[in-house]
């Protein structure tokens, strides 16, 4: 557990759920990525401005807090670029065919204690587990 | 548009701020973070499972407050999924999802936010994304068609 970051996972953790709580109280809406994005593609949602801004405000973030934190934020991201393809298909169908993803049901709909989000991540948490031993030990990726 | 809508405009740019801040903060924009959750057998990070712990926390608390309240601030109703059965689309659509979170280490939020920090790879998952959601929708018309009944609810 050499790479374990505890302490800001749990400020990061709490940050998320705070802006998933303003955003219940200001727009009366579930801060579910996978259902914002999906109403931003055909057929068009009516309300895309709110949508729209707020995916904005989330690609904005890594360079704000690279000013903030004196160095540029950087993401490593080891799987080649097919298996980058093949998984964003994957998650594309997949979160709008389940109403869903970590931040709509894992974190959104757990906290309002829906059987639907509860079975949801737990679903995707096994086959990720699951997923992730058969790519990365049996297939050697 | 009403003074309300843009307000709620603002608001949700500032919250996206907040949110990608959220998983800027707890590296969580990392694939390589992300699988080394999922990876049991390997050298495990429980980083991950902080940061759901933390969320769910603070969102649990704060919905109650929020939702003790007749409406919110800048719009008419909360919008809340109302439904609660268990069915063929949920689970597999979960699984789905899974299995690509699982091979790529991104799921929407993170790669969203990613996207900013220029990656190819990012910009690949992102588009094969998009491509998979409109897969779905196109999945969803014809399999509405061949059933003739109103299309399923959202939840």
């Amino acid at each position: 557990m050499e790479n374990f970051t505890p302490l800001t996972a749990l400020a990061g953790g709490a940050l998320i759920g705070l802006a998933a709580t303003l955003l219940l109280w200001t727009g009366g809406r579930i801060a579910g990525i996978s259902g914002i994005l999906g109403g931003l593609l055909p057929p068009f949602a009516r309300d895309w401005g709110w949508r729209l801004a707020f995916l904005l405000g989330l690609a904005s973030a890594p360079p704000l807090w690279g000013i903030v934190a004196g160095s540029p934020i950087a993401a490593s991201i080891p799987p080649p670029l097919t298996l980058m393809i093949v998984g964003g298909f994957l998650v594309g169908f997949g979160t709008r065919l389940g109403s869903g993803c970590t931040s709509g049901h894992g974190v959104c709909g757990v906290s309002r204690l829906s059987p639907r989000s509860a079975v949801a991540t737990v679903t995707f948490m096994l086959v990720g587990f699951v997923t992730v031993f058969v790519v990365r030990h049996l297939l050697g990726f | 548009m009403r003074r309300e809508d843009l307000s709620a405009i603002a608001a949700a740019f500032a919250i996206g701020v907040l949110f990608g801040l959220g998983l800027t903060i707890s590296q969580m924009v990392s694939p390589e973070k992300i699988l080394n959750f999922l990876d049991l057998a390997g050298n495990w990070d429980p980083s991950l499972l902080f940061v759901m712990v933390a969320a769910v926390a603070v969102t649990f608390i704060g919905y109650r407050w929020v939702l003790a309240r007749p409406t919110p601030l800048l719009g008419d109703r909360f919008q809340v999924p109302t439904r609660t059965d268990l069915d063929a689309r949920l689970i597999a659509g979960a699984a789905l999802f899974g299995l690509g979170w699982g091979v790529a280490g991104y799921c929407p939020g993170p790669a969203v936010t990613a996207l900013s920090l220029g990656d190819a790879k990012t910009f690949a998952f992102v588009a094969a994304m998009l491509a998979g959601m409109l897969a779905y929708n196109a999945f969803d018309r014809v399999m509405s068609s061949l059933t003739s009944a109103a299309p399923p609810a959202k939840a």
